[in-house]
């Protein structure tokens, strides 16, 4: 398989589970293991350009696919634009979550990069934020999405008058 | 958290799958179902037959008369499919419902409909649509109605040697349309269904001619509504029409109590659903 642009190859069990493949015997430990029941989208990756739960999948169905992880977004020591946003809008409390969130942002806004605040929404909706940070993470999607587009992201909120 | 060791077969054919399968194995195709069983070791097969290397399996076809859903089109794709979308708009409806988008991605719908989760929204959906299940084994092929193929809490009619190969659903003529909607677990329409509904509708000069209602989440299988369908034919499709019918949602269910909702309730919400999933069949024609 390749993760994150490198050619790489395993021995694993069957009964392996991606995430582990990921985190125990590439060391890329970005990637997160939180609820392990397919709930909380900790474990986001990207397999073959779609978001996909990677505690939900066994390496052996992921080989020859195209892998990439939170540590592949970046390019070299510039932030991707939603890694930028969760900056930029406190997009993050604990941070446990983060890097599953940008990995469904990133698959959102590749499909679609001036979503609505309901559409953020629901292109996060399989991924649980336990700081209930979720408001601040919508802004940070936001905040992504307009500079994909080429635009001046909007205020953060804490320069707006309410 | 890990599955109990099992063996693992990724056949390229579906000759050399059907061969593999026996008794204490499973099939594989998208696994968002199968794989958290396995890890609670809920269920613990000994041989998995990973069924996503065989080529051909992941078409939406339109052959004329029907459409053809494979074995491994995911949910995403049924739920965006535009020839899904025009002929089986509960189906494509219930898909887009069905869990969140990294399991849209991956999960399949003939792997939701083989799973006969009492809860899961696209059985419904397929018994509205009038969907029949096209399922192989080493000894041919057999058809199975979708009214037929859903037996009880998590088994299906599938024998442990076949697969589910696809669905074929007949494409919507005129005056004929369909829709599903749900109360979600978590609110609004997310998550598994609390109670779901779907309804088919064939209309022509003002009148309804025939009907098919399937209903979710509510009782020991997704199954169908037949006195909804009964009460509905010969109706003008009037709201006042649709109330009466739908009194006769719950004829032949049993409405099980769950974490979600008491019997009474989901009594309730089957009515509810059942009405709105017919009322916007209806609009949609």
């Amino acid at each position: 398989m390749t993760i994150n642009g490198r050619a790489t190859t395993a021995d694993v069990e069957p009964r392996t589970l991606l995430v582990h493949l990921i985190r125990e015997q590439m060391r890329l430990t970005g990637t997160h293991v939180g609820c392990e029941t397919g709930y909380c989208g900790a474990c986001t990756v990207h397999v073959d350009g779609k978001a996909v739960k990677s505690c939900t999948i066994f390496a052996v169905q992921a080989e020859g696919a195209d892998i990439t992880t939170i540590e592949g977004v970046a390019s070299g020591e510039v932030l991707h634009p939603v890694q930028e946003g969760f900056w930029e809008r406190h997009g993050l409390q604990c941070g446990f979550c983060t890097p599953g969130m940008i990995m469904s942002a990133i698959a959102l806004l590749d499909e679609n990069d001036n979503p609505t605040d309901t559409e953020i929404r629901h292109g996060i909706e399989g991924n649980l934020c336990r700081c209930t940070g979720y408001h601040n993470i919508v802004r940070a999607v936001e905040y992504a999405a307009a500079k994909i587009r080429g635009e001046e992201p909007p205020p953060p909120d804490w320069e707006s008058e309410y | 958290m890990y599955p109990r060791s099992f063996d693992y077969v990724a056949p390229t054919s579906l000759e050399d799958a059907y061969a593999s399968l026996g008794d204490d194995s499973k099939v594989l195709a998208g696994g968002m179902s199968l794989i958290p069983l396995m890890k609670m070791r809920l269920f613990s097969p000994g041989l998995v037959v990973d069924i996503g290397r065989i080529p051909g399996l992941d078409a939406i076809e339109d052959t004329g008369d029907h459409i053809e859903i494979g074995a491994l089109v995911r949910h995403a794709a049924t739920a965006t499919s535009d020839v899904v979308k025009d002929n089986a708009t509960a189906l494509a409806t219930a898909a887009s419902l069905t869990g969140d988008v990294q399991v849209r991605n991956r999960g399949t719908t003939c792997g939701a409909l083989a799973h006969a989760d009492v809860a899961a929204d696209q059985p419904a959906g397929a018994l509205a649509c009038g969907a029949v299940m096209v399922v192989g084994s080493a000894s041919g092929t057999r058809d199975i109605d979708a009214a037929d193929f859903f037996v009880d809490s998590l088994t299906s009619a599938l024998e442990p040697n076949e697969i589910l190969m696809s669905i074929r659903i007949p494409k919507a003529g005129p005056g004929e349309a369909s829709a599903y909607d749900k109360l979600g677990r978590r609110g609004g329409r997310s998550d598994y269904a609390v109670a779901g509904a779907a309804a088919w509708i064939k209309k022509s000069n003002g009148s309804i001619e025939a009907a098919r209602v399937g209903v979710t989440g509510v009782g020991t299988k997704p199954q169908m509504a037949y006195g909804v369908a009964e009460a509905l034919v010969g109706t003008d499709g009037s709201d006042e029409a649709i109330k009466t019918a739908a009194e006769r949602a719950l004829e032949g269910i049993t409405i099980l109590e769950d974490l979600y909702g008491s019997e009474e309730y989901k009594s309730h919400l089957t009515k509810v659903y059942v009405a709105r999933a017919v009322k916007a069949a209806l609009a949609g024609l």
